[in-house]
């Protein structure tokens, strides 16, 4: 039967914990549809620093390339890697991260081999499926949920006829766990000459810096802000610690800045940065009109304010009527028991 | 030097300002309810072949957007901020299309209007659909490399470009011959003003498809500028004018198919009122996680 795959994303030689979710994802899903797990990891000198990252997580098969002009990461030799050995395995399923780079391959991979792709999965699942007007039915397929319409809907896609079926998936949706240190998994260093021609080297990484990211608040689906009312530089710890686990970005009304709590380029408002996120949960902002301008676009809007009379509380979908170092550890502790 | 650069834009409904009246009671998508815009990085893209039309005098920046009549609005604004024209590719065939069979139509499209490209620029993703899969598809469709996620176009010359990009935790600058795709960053500069002379100069452009049922350019109230002056009448391009093979466009040409669709209801501002205790706190993380706002 054909097997899951996952493309392991690398940064150097360390494997990305996104294609290590992915990998425990897969593994799950291979078990369900009773097929193998396979692995494919393209760098250079990764032979011997790779294994260890990837066949724990239940990889029966690695496919190791490893030749210089893999590493960094271009888009034309990674396609040809995969484009040329999924003609030869024939995959049912490839799984890879929602991120830069698996949203620049994944693309032209499925562009090359006429399959279909799901981007930005939450849940991935098996199931059948039945096609009324052709009156076809399908088993096993995966579903490939997600968000669509700029989160106003949940959309399942399937890919009936078409292989593999492609979906990336976001750093963080899915939980990385080992399956067994020991795991036997085969692995196979490909001949990379016979998948990448010469040709294909077309683009020159000139400069390359990876650094901590600054703010992407912009293009934040959830944010916490925090007001004069967190308190302290040490109040808003909380804040990072509940953007951490929600994968949210952390803001800060104007009072918070003025009071040294938090830095300049965190400012919302008028004269900060405007945003939009999905979900925007105020910790201690009263409301001020300038703040408000710059975040009242904001899907849903959660307040936590001890003031059950702050003018933010008005335009919230919740409030919740408490100070935040009360309720900001609750959420922190609740969501970690009810997600995964 | 000059160059011919293709812009791909695409029209969208506004998914960033959705309202309470977003979703009818029915739970379908309200469309009148959310007005149609310029998809956001798409200004983005346009910006950076705008900068390289004034470095490079003689280039033509020509605008590529797929959609029913109205998405032409999209070429007009991108000329009244400086593009030289564009072409609407429409057509009932293309209706239904998932990313792949949008870039096989629209490769389709480019090897038709211009086989001999320098550069095709298109924004990162669309906000209604949030893929970032057409920019390298139709890359891969032409056999051209893709820069995606460009910030900046750092420099043109001797038949490369040089250009910054955005990579997970950091920045990139890379360099790639032409013929290439790149696909802007909502956090590249950001679009130029509409400019108005220019405004008062396209104002009437049209595509036929925007024309009422049974009329055509001789009908309007303006019938002798559409003879005067050509460039009032947009490019408009069908499945049948650029040769594509009908399989491959449209529903039938998809290989993802929606299975079924929840909606996320969007509630009018009628707050719900909690206290900090653990039972109202852990009640909506649970409330939140089963409509999938996080998570």
């Amino acid at each position: 039967m054909n097997s899951v795959f996952v493309y392991c994303e690398l940064e150097g030689t360390k494997v990305a914990e996104v294609s290590q979710e992915l990998l425990t994802k897969g593994r799950k899903l291979a078990n369900t549809l009773g097929v193998q797990l396979e692995a494919v990891a393209a760098g250079s000198g990764i032979t011997g620093k790779v294994e260890s990252q990837i066949l724990p997580y239940g990889v029966d098969k690695l496919h190791i390339f490893d030749a210089e002009g893999l590493a960094p990461y271009t888009s034309k030799p990674h396609t040809a890697v995969l484009v040329n050995l999924f003609k030869q395995e024939q995959p049912q399923i490839c799984l890879m991260g929602a991120d830069v780079v698996g949203r620049d391959l994944g693309p032209r991979v499925s562009s090359a081999l006429h399959s279909g792709l799901t981007a930005d999965c939450t849940a991935l699942e098996i199931g059948p499926h039945e096609d009324k007007k052709n009156g076809k039915t399908y088993e096993n397929l995966l579903y490939q949920i997600r968000p669509a319409f700029g989160g106003n809907i949940v959309a399942t896609i399937v890919n009936p006829e078409n292989r593999p079926q492609m979906a990336t998936v976001r750093s963080g949706v899915m939980k990385a766990e080992v399956l067994d240190p020991n795991y036997k998994g085969e692995v196979i260093i490909e001949d990379v000459a016979k998948f990448v021609p010469e040709a294909e080297y077309v683009t020159k990484v000139l400069d390359r810096h990876v650094e901590a990211a600054k703010n992407n608040l912009k293009g934040a689906p959830i944010i916490v802000a925090g007001g004069y009312g967190v308190g302290s530089k040490e109040g808003f710890d909380q804040l990072y610690e509940l953007a951490k686990v929600l994968h949210a970005e952390v803001g800060a009304s104007r009072a918070a800045v003025d009071a040294g709590f938090a830095d300049h380029d965190l400012q919302i408002g008028q004269t900060g940065v405007t945003v939009r996120p999905k979900v925007y949960i105020a910790c201690g902002i009263s409301g001020a009109i300038q703040h408000v301008a710059g975040m009242k676009e904001s899907g849903i809007i959660i307040s936590i304010n001890s003031d059950e009379n702050a003018p933010i509380n008005t335009i919230a979908d919740y409030v919740i009527n408490g100070t935040v170092e009360e309720v900001v550890p609750k959420l922190i502790k609740y969501y970690k028991q009810n997600s995964k | 030097m000059s160059l011919k650069i293709l812009v791909l834009a695409k029209q969208v409904p506004d998914t960033r300002n959705v309202g309470p009246d977003a979703m009818t009671p029915e739970g379908t998508v309200n469309r009148s309810a959310l007005p149609a815009i310029f998809n956001p990085e798409d200004l983005n893209a346009l910006e950076q072949a705008l900068r390289l039309k004034d470095q490079f005098p003689g280039t033509t920046v020509t605008v590529i957007t797929m959609g029913p009549g109205r998405a032409a609005e999209v070429i007009r604004e991108a000329m009244y901020r400086g593009a030289d024209g564009g072409y609407l590719l429409t057509d009932r065939a293309f209706a239904g299309a998932d990313t792949l069979a949008t870039s096989y139509a629209l490769a389709t499209a480019i090897k038709h209007v211009c086989p001999n490209v320098d550069l095709i620029i298109g924004g990162r993703q669309a906000i209604d659909g949030d893929t970032a899969q057409v920019g390298p598809q139709v890359a891969e469709k032409l056999g051209l490399n893709q820069i995606t996620y460009t910030e900046e176009v750092l420099s043109l010359k001797d038949g490369k470009i040089t250009v910054k990009r955005h990579i997970d935790g950091g920045v990139e600058t890379v360099e790639s011959p032409l013929p290439c795709v790149l696909t802007v960053n909502g956090s590249a500069a950001p679009c130029r003003p509409r400019n108005v002379k220019r405004v008062m100069k396209y104002k009437r452009c049209l595509a036929p498809m925007e024309l009422a049922p049974e009329t055509t350019f001789a009908d309007l109230p303006y019938a002798s500028e559409y003879e005067k002056k050509p460039y009032l009448k947009l490019g408009q391009l069908s499945c049948a004018d650029v040769n594509a093979d009908l399989q491959q466009c449209g529903l039938a040409g998809s290989p993802t198919k929606v299975k079924n669709v929840e909606n996320i209801v969007f509630k009018a501002k009628e707050s719900k009122v909690l206290t900090g205790s653990d039972e109202d706190v852990n009640g909506l993380i649970q409330e939140l996680l089963a409509s999938h706002t996080i998570g």
